[in-house]
């Protein structure tokens, strides 16, 4: 019947729109259902956050181990402490590891990369970073060069 | 001057009475919540009509825009040497913007000139008239169905539209101009926020897709009934609905994406 | 005839659209039960008189009475529920486009009644039948022909077997067999199903031919009516200018306009020459 093909293609039309939708959801945003299931919360302190933003990326030896989901002013010590979700399976970070912030590529976005300790004890829930490093500011780089300190 | 300023006052009574009338008759049609048993085969009917018949020019527009952002994206960026962003330029272009505004423009000119012209159409060789002489209420039985199927289609539209032009930007910026395949998804993935990007640029096509329909059926049910009256509602649909959607893409953009 | 019998009573009817007046305390009364023609000019607001019947314009005062129920005050619901004892002709047809001649036909039924589809198909098919158009039951609107159109509009108005069907303007551009066949079909449907009729026409002969009773409206107000005899005997100057199709007489043949001297300037012109 006529009626009928009208509703297949448009049960077809549908289906195709809410395809398009999940593959905005999972491929285009990358939301994963497995990176929000488990993570875990660590915390690293820094005087110069130059351009970190939330959403960035946390890696280890180059690979992506998390995403940064805060970012506050401590009001006592006039630091950032930069917030991040660290995943489940990622549970090896020795207790004296260091995060440092990192360039991807000249302009490129910034991201926290951490430097493995020696400790044989992990970090978990709610631990902070032992050492951090800051931003590179080219700018005051410059001025420190051109200044001759 | 005195006969100037009346014609003005005039006209702008005319536009406010034309407005009122707009309202209540989006009140009545939506209001008119249809029997599902004989509303759902109509509704069908008009998905077909209004949305699987848009299907093609959204899809070739979706890929020709793709490509172009591509192009466009490779040559701007390559001048910084990070063509790899060129996933998060086009996805975040096509989710937000060109997504949601490009289809309710097509939509306009395709689906919205149709509507415009079916109801007039009825209109001027009475056949709404005769519905409500039979006891059948034309805004529940002829507009409701349109109304609802545009406000349907237009999301699943727009987000179609989206993911084809990022297809069409892969195919030109990996394929043709050698960006890693790897980088054009790693870069989007990380730089698209469903909550904010996705949801966002879905909520403006939803926007859109109801004041585009709402015009269409509005300018077929309050056209003139002659061939002028039609050719002239017609042209106020693609018109007035391109202009709201630009001017309300704006507000809506400030509103969602203004305060970063 | 006497008040009780009248299916429809219009008492002081005014209706204007825009500045013009259309109706100017217009009276009248439709018998229950027998064709009433209501004749006169293009433009009189013939098809306006209907579509207040209907209920889908208000009167600006008077009141209209149809089976006892005031159409222009009753709530929307309950036009509805009236609307659905009335069956009405349009002079295009008005079928919908989309659909075929069957079902055309068939929606009023599908709409208003819960009858299963068997029941719906023999009722279609008796009307059409009725109508002599049971074989084209599967075309479009398009592909039928202006008379056949008709026909298939007059059996879908009829499928609910109302009380009262009004016709607008049903012989007007058809072709003299048509014309024959629609007449001998109204004639019909009210014998046999006892409808009241209501014929709005500028066809004198053919809507005389078939009416019990008849009345000329020009310029608002009715200025002759009776049965078709007592119309032919009335000694109004407008009544047989219009029965018979004078060119000229009470009914102008010029609309109103300004004198044709001033408005050609001769006046001016020739104040010039001398």
């Amino acid at each position: 019947m006529r009626q009928r093909t009208v509703e297949i293609v448009v049960g077809g039309f549908v289906l195709v729109g809410l395809g398009a939708l999940l593959v905005l959801a999972l491929q285009v945003s990358g939301l994963s259902p497995k990176s929000a299931e488990s993570s875990y919360r660590v915390y690293a302190n820094f005087n110069d956050i130059g351009g970190l933003s939330v959403r960035g990326q946390v890696s280890l030896a180059g690979v992506t181990i998390g995403r940064i989901t805060d970012i506050q002013l401590d009001p006592e010590t006039y630091q950032a402490r930069v917030e991040m979700a660290i995943n489940e399976s990622v549970d090896i970070i020795p207790s004296d590891s260091s995060a440092i912030i990192r360039t991807a590529g000249l302009l490129g976005e910034k991201y926290i990369d951490v430097s493995v300790g020696a400790d044989e004890t992990y970090m978990k829930q709610g631990d902070t970073f032992y050492g951090t490093q800051s931003a590179l500011n080219i700018e005051r780089l410059i001025s420190n060069f051109a200044s001759g300190k | 001057m005195i006969n100037r300023i009346a014609l003005f006052g005039r006209g702008a009574l005319d536009t406010l009475a034309s407005l009122g009338r707009a309202t209540e008759f989006l009140f009545r049609s939506l209001f008119a919540v249809p029997q599902i048993a004989t509303g759902f085969p109509l509704l069908v009917k008009q998905l077909y009509a209004v949305g699987v018949l848009s299907l093609a020019i959204i899809v070739v527009s979706g890929l020709f825009i793709g490509m172009v952002l591509g192009l466009q994206g490779f040559n701007i960026l390559s001048d910084y040497g990070s063509e790899q962003a060129i996933g998060q330029m086009v996805a975040l272009t096509l989710v937000r913007e060109l997504g949601p505004v490009v289809t309710a423009l097509l939509f306009a000119g395709r689906a919205g000139s149709a509507l415009t012209a079916e109801i007039g159409l009825m209109k001027a060789t009475e056949q709404l008239s005769s519905m409500e002489m039979m006891g059948v209420d034309p805004l529940r039985r002829v507009i409701a169905p349109r109304f609802w199927a545009g406000f349907i289609s237009m999301p699943l539209l727009a987000m179609i539209f989206s993911v084809v032009g990022i297809w069409g930007g892969m195919l030109v910026g990996v394929d043709w101009l050698g960006v890693f395949e790897g980088s054009y998804w790693a870069n989007m993935q990380s730089s698209v926020d469903f909550g904010e990007d996705v949801v966002n640029g879905i909520i403006k096509s939803i926007v859109f897709g109801f004041v585009c329909t709402w015009i269409a059926v509005y300018q077929g049910y309050d056209s003139v009934p002659t061939s002028e009256g039609i050719s002239s509602a017609t042209t106020k649909t693609v018109v007035y609905s391109s202009l709201a959607v630009l001017g309300l893409d704006f507000i809506l953009t400030a509103v969602m994406f203004g305060d970063i | 005839m006497t008040a009780q019998s009248a299916y429809i009573e219009i008492r002081d009817l005014v209706f204007s659209r825009g500045n013009r007046r259309i109706f100017d305390g217009l009276s009248l009364d439709i018998p229950r039960g027998k064709v009433t023609a209501i004749m006169g000019p293009s433009g009189t607001g013939k098809t306006t008189l209907l579509k207040l019947i209907g209920g889908q314009l208000k009167p600006d005062s008077g009141s209209i009475l149809v089976d006892g129920h005031p159409v222009h005050k009753i709530s929307r619901a309950a036009l509805y529920t009236l609307r659905k004892r009335m069956g009405m002709l349009f002079q295009s047809g008005a079928l919908f486009s989309d659909l075929s001649a069957f079902e055309n036909v068939a929606f009023p039924l599908r709409v208003h009644t819960d009858l299963p589809e068997d029941m719906i198909r023999d009722v279609v098919l008796m009307k059409l039948e009725a109508v002599g158009l049971r074989g084209a039951r599967d075309l479009m609107p398009s592909e039928l022909s202006g008379g056949m159109t008709r026909r298939v509009a007059l059996a879908r108005s009829i499928v609910l077997d109302p009380e009262l069907i009004m016709y607008d303007e049903p012989f007007t551009g058809q072709d003299p067999i048509a014309k024959g066949v629609l007449v001998e079909m109204i004639r019909q449907l009210n014998e046999t199903m006892g409808l009241t009729s209501v014929l709005v026409s500028h066809d004198v002969p053919e809507s005389l031919s078939i009416c019990h009773y008849a009345c000329i409206v020009s310029n608002g107000k009715v200025i002759g009516s009776g049965t078709a005899d007592e119309l032919r005997d009335n000694p109004s100057e407008r009544v047989q200018q219009f029965l018979q199709g004078l060119p000229d007489g009470p009914v102008p043949f010029h609309y109103a306009a300004a004198d044709i001297g001033d408005d050609l300037n001769v006046a001016a012109r020739s104040g010039e020459r001398s």
